[in-house]
């Protein structure tokens, strides 16, 4: 935790006490004072770098069956093969790639619903505030995995169905990923928009707000200019938070077989696998262990930068 | 919390769960394929269609929305239309008891683990001792459920051979489903746990015991724990209602018969009956436990009432 | 799961440094309260022991006394009405509860007297006449009549109420039509009772294998008085009395179905076991697991045991592998260009290298298929069918307008989303991709949308399998007769209806069978509807030293009353 001056200083909102910086600057120079929060920031840059502009045979690689299969870790495999002989390490490592990046896009979704309801709530109040907290109340209370399945299936072959003919299979899995995206998105908003009201709720009051008001401004173009840029530091941290769960759900749904669909594969998809090998006549330990593993980290790197965001620009939570 | 306020709530939530209710109807009834498709014998259309009316699917959605609430009205949540001879209600007597003990047992643990987890994090801040609790807490609420459960079944049950790998036939079933469901929620409980203490230790009362002479071990466990335990407390009703959704992943890998896997197997059976009564049900318990805590806390700590 | 935001302290964020009493959070406090006074101790300690006793005791339940005999039986029955019921797993237990006038022989798997003790059959082949046993009771000790055979089997056929699997009743003289509802009258259905004991049964034509059907599940005599009584939940009201060796003692789904010895069936000095437990498991290696570590006796439904580790398991005593009267094909949709052209069909046939499958991929002992009936039915030997030959495949595929592949519209091979069948299809898109040049997209469905498109001849190219239902070719044969419901490709021939129809008329024997050889032969090698590739191998896991009862036969009937577990569970 940080230094209590400097906490005290962000709370109180106003100018700076020690080192004379606005209050942006001084959540960031917090947020990396932090030894955990610099370090995994650090490296979930580079499994960024990773995610967005890995070598593009590793997709080929992982997706090559060879004869060694379920052979354990060696000089070949450094992970190990799976059922169909497929290299593991590759294998991992593109699945990373596609769990993150289902994680970020599914997030953003759930970013533009969460600050979209949080913000017109938080700003309009009254009436609108009270139904749209009541209806993210009510959400609240329904097991959004169950939706999931639901609004997959359901989407999935409605437009498929609308689509038709030959290309239906092709396209049926562009849209099966976009729905998947969607949905996930879709149920995972709910926190986001609380915060997000929270925040306008308070940025409301503030008195460059009440200025642009008095000038003539409407309240569309205050929300749009002066608000919104003020909640990026906290969207930023709870989008950091986010993503996690929406993995989460994701690799869940690759365990029903719901989610990426074969030959590609999540890290669900692939600790589904390595789940359903355990036996004691055959115990292929590498199959669970280093998908498991690259989840762990991926999913500890962005708490623990999420959780220094958070602290950061919202240490009120 | 008034009588007045707690009616208050307890009407709000009727036309949420009639919301809930009539938007999960619609749209499992939109998904494709049926519950009476089988690989044996094709259905033929005559078949189909005779069996399709005598579950009333042939009538309008809201006609057949209007007779479920009736039946509701009287208790019934309906016939399940893939296991053709149990009801809703059966399925409910039988897997809701299951789900709810290990929702609870993993409850427990969580608060068992995640406790003393918090306050060791908190007292250890800037030592070793400390920075071993912080990597256990971020270990615990980095590795999912759906790993975790596989793991606990490769080193204890498929390994070593302590643990049964599935079922629940007796309390030695359970340990390994209950660690698993609740070591994530322990480190859930744990950095609420840390951030209490951590306040506890800056308010006036720990400072005025301090300056009092108090010794530490008192102060930590006497003084500060029921302070710092306060976040914990307001979140219990979230966590079980967590744990209840968290269950439904641990069940189906260690094959336990709760509710988890007949929500997910009637999402995929297209059960519509069971689908719609499970969520009803779901929803009902988790807006309950919501009301049963949040008065819990009114009534325990009256500086929130007044406050 | 969700990222619940924790709720907030209500104390505020003090400086945690332990610096001093912090004013911002006790602003507006009445001032006795701020820091001076001891706060109030969580008493909310106490709700916990509660909700753990509130949710302890319902789950408590017991479990029942230790049964005998644990089996691992398959998927979770839908139901146990022999109307309903479609699957093996669920015919073994139907079969378990409720008799009919034979039943299955442990040892070979063909019929035996059950509930008739004995029959004649009349010179043209199409009379039968069953005597029941006078002994034979229900579970309740009331005891079995015609009556009770005559309503369990009209209530199948019934044109309202009747169940879609009432094929087997078709061989009876106007039961279809009665079905239907062309003959209204039950007095024209060939099926009637002379006496108490008696029943008489015209049918048809003659059909050799028609005392087998009736020990067949759907032929199942099942209790009236509580049909009638509890309507659809019959089977869970109360016990419904039994026709059978056991009676239901519970059935709790996903979870066990028990079963308890009938005291009252007429061969009750016969039955092995008292008590069973019937687990539905859906992963392979769980059941293996439940297997290893002494918490089932049985594994007996060969999905359950998983694919890539027969090899080894083979090597183990407890394995049993044995002939199995199924098989593993592939359907093409004839009403969707090209597939409509036999050409472009056996082309793809042509191109797959079953042994490949077989041997690298399933690895449980499966025969490789050039024809639909498997091997082993007494008294009929099929055509061998077509053998992997890839040039042949290309000039044909080249004769049907794409040589070389070119100009092949897109098409994709549909399955069921399991794993096994997954890897199946991976080596076919290889095959077909190597040999041919053409690239196949792979389709993977949940089960129910998965039948629902194959009924819905909504696919290109679908995995299928079938178990035959009875020791006959028919029993595969049939399927692809013009009208019937689970042809499910399109595809339609008069020869090949003829030759079954004529098959039909005859009685047992080298005619019949010739007959029957000829429609095979136009359907595996000429005509191809369908691909056969495999035919499965039965697959069962048991310990021999402790597990009696269980003798492999072609239909792997295994009456629940044979088996018995001796000594002591591990």
């Amino acid at each position: 935790m940080g230094e209590s001056a400097k906490t005290q200083g962000i709370r109180a909102g106003g100018g700076g006490t020690r080192t004379g910086q606005g209050p942006w600057s001084r959540a960031w120079s917090h947020f990396w004072s932090r030894a955990p929060a610099k370090y995994s920031a650090v490296l979930l840059l580079a499994l960024a770098v990773w995610v967005g502009a890995g070598p593009a045979w590793l997709g080929d690689k992982a997706l090559r069956l060879t004869d060694a299969n379920l052979s354990p870790p060696g000089a070949q495999h450094w992970f190990g093969t799976d059922l169909h002989g497929r290299d593991l390490l590759s294998r991992v490592l593109s699945g990373a790639r596609i769990s993150v990046a289902v994680g970020l896009v599914g997030a953003m979704v759930s970013l533009v619903i969460g600050v979209s309801v949080g913000a017109i709530a938080g700003y309009w109040g009254g009436k609108l505030d009270a139904i749209l907290m009541r209806l993210v109340d009510a959400l609240y209370a329904l097991p959004s995995i169950l939706l999931v399945i639901v609004l997959v299936a359901v989407l999935e072959d409605a437009a498929k169905a609308s689509w038709g003919g030959s290309h239906a299979v092709e396209a049926g899995g562009w849209i099966r990923l976009l729905f998947l995206l969607g949905g996930l998105g879709a149920v995972s908003w709910l926190t986001m928009a609380r915060v997000v009201r929270g925040q306008v709720l308070s940025i409301r009051e503030r008195a460059f707000v009440e200025a642009s008001r008095a000038l003539g401004g409407g309240r569309w173009h205050v929300l749009r200019r002066h608000v919104l840029p003020q909640l990026s530091g906290v969207v930023l941290a709870y989008l950091m938070l986010t993503v996690p769960g929406i993995i989460l759900y994701e690799s869940f749904l690759s365990y029903l077989g719901l989610g990426i669909q074969p030959p590609h594969a999540s890290l669900g998809t692939l600790i589904a696998e390595g789940a359903g090998q355990l036996n004691p006549i055959r115990i292929s330990w590498w199959l669970l262990v280093f998908p498991g593993g690259m989840l762990v980290l991926t999913l500890a790197l962005l708490q623990q930068v999420g959780d220094g965001l958070r602290e950061a620009f919202d240490p009120k939570a | 919390m008034s009588f007045q306020q707690v009616w208050k709530r307890l009407a709000a939530m009727i036309p949420v769960l009639l919301g809930i209710s009539f938007v999960v109807f619609g749209m499992i009834r939109a998904a494709p394929g049926g519950p009476f498709d089988t690989a044996r014998a094709a259905v033929s259309e005559e078949a189909r269609d005779a069996l399709r009316a005598r579950y009333h699917l042939d009538e309008p959605v809201w006609k057949q929305y209007g007779r479920f609430l009736a039946q509701l009205v009287k208790g019934d949540l309906g016939p399940s239309l893939k296991y053709r001879h149990h009801t809703v209600n059966d399925v409910l007597s039988q897997a809701l008891p299951v789900s709810m003990m290990l929702g609870v047992m993993a409850f427990l643990f969580a608060l068992a683990l995640g406790i003393p987890l918090g306050v060791a994090a908190a007292v250890g801040r800037g030592r070793a001792s400390g920075w071993l609790a912080e990597s256990a807490i971020l270990l615990c609420i980095s590795i999912p459920a759906l790993l975790l459960g596989p793991l606990l079944v490769l080193v204890f049950a498929v390994g070593l051979g302590w643990f049964p790998v599935g079922l629940w036939n007796s309390p030695w079933h359970a340990v390994l489903p209950v660690a698993t469901l609740g070591i994530f929620f322990a480190g859930r409980v744990a950095r609420l746990m840390r951030e209490g203490m951590m306040d506890a230790f800056g308010s006036s009362f720990v400072t005025a015991a301090r300056a009092r002479g108090v010794g530490e071990g008192s102060l930590i466990w006497r003084h500060a724990l029921p302070i710092g335990a306060t976040p914990v407390v307001s979140y219990a009703g979230p966590l079980l209602a967590d744990l209840l959704t968290g269950s439904f992943v641990v069940e189906n890998v260690f094959q336990i018969p709760g509710i988890g896997v007949f929500m997910v197997n009637s999402a995929l059976n297209r059960d519509y009956t069971m689908v719609v009564g499970l969520v009803l049900v779901y929803a009902v318990l988790l807006l309950m436990l919501n009301l049963v805590v949040d008065v819990a806390y009114t009534v325990l700590d009256p500086k929130v009432r007044h406050g | 799961m969700r990222n619940r935001a924790p709720a907030s302290n209500p104390r505020g964020r003090a400086a945690w440094s332990g610096e001093g009493r912090d004013f911002a959070a006790n602003r507006g406090r009445p001032l006795s309260l701020c820091g001076l006074e001891e706060p109030r101790r969580l008493g909310g300690i106490w709700v916990l022991p509660l909700l753990f006793l509130l949710g302890l005791t319902p789950g408590c339940g017991g479990r029942g006394p230790a049964p005998d005999l644990v089996i691992i039986n398959g998927k979770e029955p839908e139901s146990l009405d022999p109307a309903v019921m479609s699957g093996e797993a669920e015919g073994r237990i139907v079969q378990a509860l409720f008799e009919g006038l034979t039943r299955y022989n442990p040892t070979n798997g063909m019929a035996e007297p059950g509930l008739a003790e004995s029959w004649t059959l009349s010179e043209n082949g199409r009379r039968y006449r069953f005597r029941l046993r006078s002994e034979a009771r229900w579970s309740n000790g009331e005891p079995i009549r015609t009556k009770d055979v005559l309503y369990s089997w009209f209530r199948m056929i019934d044109p309202v109420e009747g169940s879609q699997y009432s094929s087997p009743f078709y061989l009876i003289r106007n039961a279809e039509a009665y079905q239907t509802g062309t003959v209204k009258s039950r007095a024209e259905v060939g099926m009637k009772a002379s006496d108490e004991l008696n029943l008489e049964v015209e049918l048809e034509n003659p059909a050799p294998y028609f005392v087998e059907l009736c020990a067949y599940a759907p032929m199942a005599v099942v209790p009236q008085q509580s049909i009638e009584r509890h309507r659809s939940a019959w089977l869970t009201q109360g016990q419904p009395p039994a026709s059978g060796a056991y009676t239901l003692v519970e059935w709790r789904l996903n979870d066990r179905v028990r079963l308890r010895k009938n005291p009252h069936y007429w061969d009750a000095a016969g039955v092995k076991s008292t008590l069973i437990d019937l687990l539905p498991v859906t992963h392979p290696t769980t059941a293996l697991n439940l297997y290893l570590s002494g918490q089932a006796d049985v594994i007996w439904d060969k999905d359950l045991i998983p694919s890539d580790l027969v090899e080894t398991l083979r090597k183990r005593p407890d394995f049993h592998s044995f002939d199995y009267l199924a098989t593993y094909f592939l359907r093409f949709n004839t009403t969707r260009k090209p597939f409509h052209d036999p050409r472009v069909r056996r082309a793809l046939a042509l191109a797959i290298d079953k042994r490949r499958i077989v041997e690298q991929i399933t690895r449980g002992g499966e025969r490789p298929a050039g024809h639909l009936v498997p091997p082993g039915l007494p008294g009929y030997v099929s055509p061998p069918g077509l053998s992997v030959d890839p040039d042949r495949a290309r000039a044909l595929l080249a004769e049907a307008g794409f040589p070389g592949g070119a100009g092949f519209p897109k098409f994709h091979y549909h399955f069921d989303s399991r794993k096994s069948q997954e890897n199946i299809a991976v080596q076919i898109q290889a095959m077909w991709e190597k040999e041919l040049g053409l690239r196949a997209e792979l389709r993977p469905q949940e089960w129910q949308v998965y039948l629902n498109t194959q009924s819905q001849l909504d696919y290109d190219i679908s995995r299928s399998s079938w178990i035959g239902d009875y020791n006959d070719p028919t029993t595969f044969l049939d399927l692809f007769a013009g009208g019937n419901l689970n042809n499910r490709t399109g595809w339609k021939h008069e020869k090949y209806d003829t030759l079954l129809k004529r098959a039909g008329a005859e009685p047992a024997g080298p005619a019949r069978a010739e007959l029957l050889r000829q429609a095979e032969t136009l359907l595996v090698e000429q005509e191809m509807p369908v691909v056969p590739l495999y035919f499965y191998a039965g697959m069962q896991i048991h310990d021999p030293r402790r597990i009696e009862g269980i003798h492999p036969n072609l239909r792997a009937e295994h009456p629940l009353r044979a088996v018995a577990r001796r000594g002591a569970r591990r």
